[in-house]
C-alpha cells in the first residue's frame, strides 16, 4: 500500500505538533479511515482529509469565539470523536485542552476550572451542559459552552451556548473568507506549545496540572515505538476515560503519529460489545478491567455446561501451568506444548473471539501492578499481556515489558530515549524528552519534583541487574510494621484484588504488630456464586456477612497469605458493608485508594480489629436520592484470616 | 422551559384538540366502568389520568384505542370520529401505547421488539418479500434507522442486542415506551409506566416523556399512581372514581381538590 509506506517512512520528527502530524496524514492517506464512531447502531467512518477540515473549522471557529493563545477549554464527556477534534483544534491555536473525567464531582472540576481560569469549555451533552451552568452559576468564569449532542438543548437559553454544529459553520465561514488561514493554523502551533492539559490521578493528595507540550508527547509516542510497544496503523478501541493521560498519550498521540484507526464505542456500557465488533490490535488497560475481564470471563464459564466446563478447565490448567514453567525460565513440557496446540482450537480461540481479542498484537496494563494470575491467564490464552510503566507527568510511556522478556515482578526495561537512574532514596529518576516542564501554576511543586531535568517520580523501585525495572510502589506508600518489617500495602491489596470475589481491599497494619485488611467483596461475583448455592441475601451489606460468604473470602486471604512472608501475613479481616466509591473520596476515579480517608471513616473497625473484638458496630452516614441523610448501623464481624 | 400550549404548529397538524371525548358510557354487563365522560387533550400537552385502582382508567383508554367502543358518547382524534372502529386502524391513525402489565414478547431481542412497533410503516407482500432485495431492502433499512433513532433517543445501546426476558423491568418499560415511540405517533397513551421503578428510573422515565413531548411532537395521556410524577410533569390532568370525572383541570388544584384527596386517600384525611 504505497500510501502507507510514505507515511511510515516519516522518522519520527518529535519537534512538530499534533495538528501538523494530522496534516501529515491527511496529505499521505486522505482516503484512509481515521476514527470510526458506532453512531445508531452503525460503524460511521472518518477519513484523515475529513477529520482534518473538521478540526480546522473547530480551529477556526474557536478563534471566532475569540479564542485566544493560552486560553483554557475544560472538555467534559466521556469517549466522542467531537471532543477529540476539539481537544486538537485548542492545541493548534495554542490553547490548553483540559478534559476532566466525566464523572467527577463538581467541587473537582470548580478547582480545575478556577485554578486555570478557563474561559471555554466543550461538553457531551446536556448533563456534561448543565453541570457547566451549576459551576457559572457559582462564579466559574467559563463564558462559551460548546456541545457536542443537542438532545434536551434547544429550550436552554443561556448566553454563551453554542452548538458543535455551529460552532463547526462559524468556522467553515472563516475558513472560507481568509484561504491562507488554513496552512496558517496548521503552522502556528509551536513543539513546545501545549498539547494537552491533564492532571496528576492525586492518589497522594490533590490533583496537580500537567501540561504536555507537542514535543513531550510525540518523544513520549517516538520512545515507545522504538520500545516496540505499537507499530504504524494500528486500530484501537478508544474507551479509556479522555481526563487520563494514557488516553491521550495512546488515541491522540500515537494515534496520530502513527495513523492509527481510532474506534470510538457507542456508550460506556457497549464497551465489551464494541471490543467484539472491533477486534483492536492494540489494548490498554487498566489491571482493573483486565480483572473485570476476567471475572466475565470466569463468571460465563460458571454458567455454561458441564462439558465445556471441563474442557475449559482441563485446557486452561495446563496453558497455565506452562506458562508459569517459561515465567520462571524453563521450557513448556511437550505434553504441555501438544495440549496447548488443541487448546488453542478448541478454548483459547473462541474465548479470544467471543471478547475481540483474536487479532491483539499490543496488550498493556498500566496505571498500577497487576496481579500474577490475571497476567498468567491472559498470556495461556496467548494474549501477550505487557507491563507498561509510566505517568502522567512523562507523557505515559517510560518503560516497557519485551515480547518475551516478561516476568511478574519487573515492568521491563526503560524506552530508548529515557534516560533511568535510581536516587540515593530508591526513588525513581527519570530524563527524557518526554518530561513535562513543570505543574501549571505550582512553582514549589514544579521545583520540587524536577531537578536539572531529572523528573522525581515518587515511586520507589531498583533496576535489576540486566537492566530490567521493579517497581515498588509510590514511596510514600513505603510503610513498616511495628516489628520494622517493610512493606506496601497496594502490592498486597493487588494480590487480594486477583480473588474474583475481592473488588476492593484496604490493608492496614503500620505501625501495629501484624497486618490485616478491609474488604469490599465483589457484587455480581459473589452475588451468583451464592445465587448457585441457594444463598438467598437482600443487599450487598447482607450479603457481605453472610458466613459462607465469610469463608469464602477467609480462602481468598490464605491463598495470598500463602505467597507473603510470615511477618507480612494478613492476621484479621473485615468485610465490609458497602463498596469503596469515588464518590464517598474512598478511591480516585482511576480506582485507586485513598488511604487516609479509609483509615479514618473506618477506625471503628480499624479500632476493633487491634483491639481484639469478634464484631464492630458501624454508623454509617448514607445520603439518599431524596437530599435527605440517614444513619445506618451494621454489624461486623471480624474474622481471624 | 417551554410548556406544549406555546408551541408552534407544525405543517400538517389541525388545530384543535388531539383526542376529545365526549360524554363516553361503558358497560360491562351491570357495571358501569364509565359513566358520561368528557375530556378534551390539546396538541403538545402531557395530561395525567389518574384514579383509585378500578375507577375506569385502562377503560378509557380502552375505549380510545378501540379495545371496547364505548357504548354510549362519541371520540374524536384530531377532530375526526373515531367511535368504534378497529383498534388496528385507530393505530394506523397515530395511536400508540404502552400496557400497564408488560406485553412484550420475552423470547426477542430489545431491538425486534421496537422493531415491531414499525409494523404500521411496514407494506408486507407477497412480491416485496420474493423481490426483497429490489423491493423491500430500501424500506428495511429506514425501519430500522426510525428504531435506532428511538434507541438512541431511550438510551437503550447497551441493551440492543439483549433477550427481553434477561433485563430488569426498568428496562423493559422503556423498551415499551421504545415500541410505542418507534411508530412515530401523534397521540401516545403511557399506561402506568412507572409502576414498580426506584427514584431514579422515574427521573429518567419522566424526562424521557417530557423530551418525548418536546422533541418527537407527542401529545401525551399519562396514567400514574405517583402523584409527584403527575404534578411534576402534566400540564392538566382528570381524577376518575368509580367512572365518573371528580376533579379536573391544573394538577395542583386537582390533587388539593377534597373529593380526590377523599377517593384516594379515604375520608378521615379529607377533612383534616
Amino acid at each position: 500500500m504505497p500510501p502507507a509506506e510514505s507515511a511510515s517512512a516519516w522518522n519520527f520528527e518529535t519537534d512538530s505538533t499534533l495538528i501538523r502530524v494530522l496534516a501529515q496524514n491527511a496529505r499521505a492517506l486522505p482516503d484512509c479511515v481515521a476514527m470510526r464512531e458506532k453512531n445508531k447502531g452503525i460503524w460511521k467512518q472518518t477519513t484523515w482529509q475529513e477529520l482534518l477540515d473538521i478540526v480546522l473549522c473547530c480551529a477556526a471557529g474557536l478563534e471566532g469565539l475569540d479564542f485566544k493563545a493560552g486560553d483554557v477549554m475544560l472538555v467534559l464527556g466521556d469517549n466522542r470523536p467531537r471532543l477529540y477534534a476539539g481537544m486538537l483544534a485548542a492545541g493548534a491555536i495554542n490553547g490548553y485542552a483540559m478534559p476532566a473525567f466525566p464523572d467527577a464531582t463538581l467541587d473537582e472540576i470548580r478547582h480545575f476550572v478556577h485554578e486555570a481560569g478557563a474561559r471555554f469549555a466543550l461538553a457531551e451533552d446536556q448533563e456534561q451542559v448543565d453541570k457547566i451552568l451549576d459551576l457559572r452559576e457559582q462564579g466559574a468564569t467559563i463564558e462559551h459552552i460548546i456541545y457536542d449532542d443537542p438532545r434536551g438543548l434547544a429550550a436552554y437559553a443561556n448566553p454563551g451556548l453554542i452548538s458543535w454544529d455551529a460552532l463547526q459553520a462559524k468556522g467553515a465561514e472563516l475558513l472560507a473568507r481568509n484561504p491562507n488561514l488554513q496552512n496558517e493554523l496548521i503552522a502556528r502551533a509551536q513543539p513546545e506549545g501545549p498539547a494537552v492539559f491533564v492532571h496528576s490521578s492525586g492518589s497522594t493528595g490533590k490533583p496537580k496540572g500537567v501540561v504536555l507540550s507537542h514535543r513531550n508527547l510525540l518523544a513520549g509516542v517516538r520512545n515507545a515505538y522504538l520500545g516496540g510497544a505499537f507499530q504504524f496503523g494500528e486500530s484501537i478501541l478508544a474507551y479509556l476515560p479522555i481526563a487520563w493521560v494514557g488516553d491521550f498519550a495512546v488515541t491522540m498521540g500515537a494515534g496520530m503519529a502513527l495513523h492509527f484507526t481510532i474506534n470510538i464505542p457507542e456508550r460506556q456500557e457497549t464497551v465489551l460489545q464494541n471490543l467484539r465488533e472491533i477486534a483492536p490490535t492494540f489494548y490498554l488497560a487498566a489491571p482493573r478491567s483486565w480483572d473485570n475481564l476476567l471475572t466475565t470471563i470466569q463468571v460465563r464459564m460458571e454458567d455454561s455446561s458441564w462439558l465445556k466446563k471441563r474442557v475449559y478447565d482441563f485446557f486452561m490448567a495446563s496453558a497455565i501451568s506452562a506458562e508459569k514453567r517459561k515465567l520462571e525460565g524453563s521450557q513448556p513440557t511437550i505434553k504441555q506444548r501438544v495440549l496447548n496446540w488443541f487448546g488453542e482450537w478448541l478454548v483459547y480461540r473462541p474465548i479470544k473471539d467471543q471478547f475481540g481479542l483474536t487479532r491483539l498484537r499490543g496488550a498493556f496494563t498500566g496505571g498500577e501492578a497487576m496481579g500474577e494470575d490475571t497476567f498468567v491467564f491472559y498470556r495461556a490464552l496467548g494474549i501477550k499481556l505487557r507491563q507498561l510503566y509510566g505517568q502522567t507527568e512523562t507523557s505515559a510511556y517510560n518503560a516497557i515489558q519485551g515480547l518475551e522478556e516478561v516476568r511478574l515482578h519487573t515492568v521491563g526495561r526503560p524506552l530508548p530515549g529515557v534516560d533511568l537512574r535510581i536516587s540515593d532514596a530508591g526513588e525513581i529518576l527519570i530524563r527524557s524528552g518526554s518530561v513535562f516542564s513543570g505543574y501549571f501554576k505550582q512553582d514549589e511543586a514544579t521545583r520540587e519534583s524536577l531537578e536539572d531535568g531529572w523528573l522525581h517520580t515518587g515511586d520507589a523501585g531498583y533496576l535489576e541487574p540486566d537492566g530490567h525495572l521493579v517497581v515498588l510502589g509510590r514511596l510514600s506508600d513505603v510503610v513498616h510494621t511495628a516489628k520494622g518489617e517493610r512493606y506496601i500495602p497496594n502490592y498486597i491489596e493487588n494480590r487480594l484484588k486477583f480473588s474474583p470475589y475481592i473488588k476492593d481491599a484496604a490493608v492496614l497494619g503500620s505501625g501495629r504488630d501484624a497486618l490485616s485488611a478491609i474488604i469490599c467483596i465483589d457484587k455480581e461475583a459473589v452475588g451468583l456464586w451464592a445465587e448457585l448455592r441457594g444463598i438467598s441475601y437482600i443487599s450487598y451489606a447482607d450479603l457481605s456477612q453472610k458466613p459462607q460468604v465469610i469463608a469464602l473470602i477467609a480462602a481468598a486471604v490464605k491463598h495470598v497469605n500463602s505467597a507473603l512472608p510470615d511477618g507480612l501475613q494478613l492476621r484479621k479481616f473485615v468485610c465490609l458493608h458497602k463498596e469503596f466509591d469515588a464518590d464517598d473520596g474512598e478511591i480516585t476515579r482511576t480506582r485507586k485508594i485513598r488511604r487516609n480517608i479509609v483509615e479514618e471513616r473506618y477506625k471503628p473497625i480499624i479500632d476493633a480489629i487491634y483491639g481484639h473484638q469478634d464484631t464492630v458496630m458501624m454508623k454509617a452516614k448514607v445520603g439518599y436520592e431524596s437530599g435527605e441523610v440517614g444513619i445506618i448501623e451494621r454489624t461486623l464481624s471480624v474474622q481471624e484470616a | 422551559m417551554t410548556r406544549g400550549g406555546d408551541r408552534l404548529l407544525v405543517a400538517g397538524e389541525s388545530a384543535g384538540p388531539v383526542i376529545e371525548c365526549r360524554s363516553v358510557e361503558r358497560r360491562f354487563g351491570g357495571i358501569v366502568a364509565l359513566n358520561g365522560i368528557d375530556m378534551r387533550i390539546e396538541r403538545g400537552e402531557i395530561f395525567g389520568l389518574v384514579g383509585p385502582n378500578g375507577c375506569g382508567k385502562t377503560t378509557l383508554t380502552n375505549a380510545i384505542t378501540g379495545f371496547y367502543p364505548p357504548q354510549r358518547g362519541r371520540i374524536l382524534l384530531n377532530g375526526r370520529d373515531i367511535t368504534g372502529l378497529a383498534p388496528h386502524y385507530i393505530a394506523t391513525l397515530g395511536v400508540a401505547r404502552t400496557f400497564q402489565n408488560l406485553a412484550l414478547f420475552n423470547g426477542m431481542s430489545v431491538l425486534d421488539n421496537i422493531l415491531l412497533g414499525r409494523h404500521i410503516h411496514m407494506k408486507p407482500s407477497v412480491a416485496r418479500t420474493a423481490l426483497y432485495w429490489w423491493l423491500a431492502r430500501s424500506d428495511e433499512t429506514l425501519n430500522r434507522a426510525a428504531v435506532e433513532d428511538v434507541i438512541d433517543f431511550l438510551q437503550l445501546e447497551g441493551v440492543r442486542d439483549e433477550l427481553v426476558d434477561g433485563i430488569p423491568i426498568g428496562l423493559k418499560k422503556r423498551v415499551e415506551l421504545a415500541r410505542a415511540l418507534a411508530a412515530e405517533p401523534s397521540f401516545l397513551i403511557l399506561d402506568e409506566p412507572m409502576a414498580g421503578m426506584n427514584q431514579e428510573e422515574k427521573e429518567y422515565m419522566a424526562r424521557f416523556i417530557l423530551d418525548a413531548r418536546d422533541e418527537r411532537n407527542v401529545t401525551v395521556l399519562l396514567i400514574e399512581h405517583h402523584m409527584d410524577v403527575i404534578t411534576g410533569i402534566c400540564d392538566r390532568m382528570l381524577a376518575l372514581n368509580y367512572g365518573a370525572m371528580i376533579g379536573s383541570g391544573v394538577p395542583a388544584d386537582v390533587v388539593a381538590d377534597p373529593r380526590v384527596v377523599e377517593a384516594y386517600i379515604g375520608g378521615a384525611h379529607a377533612t383534616r
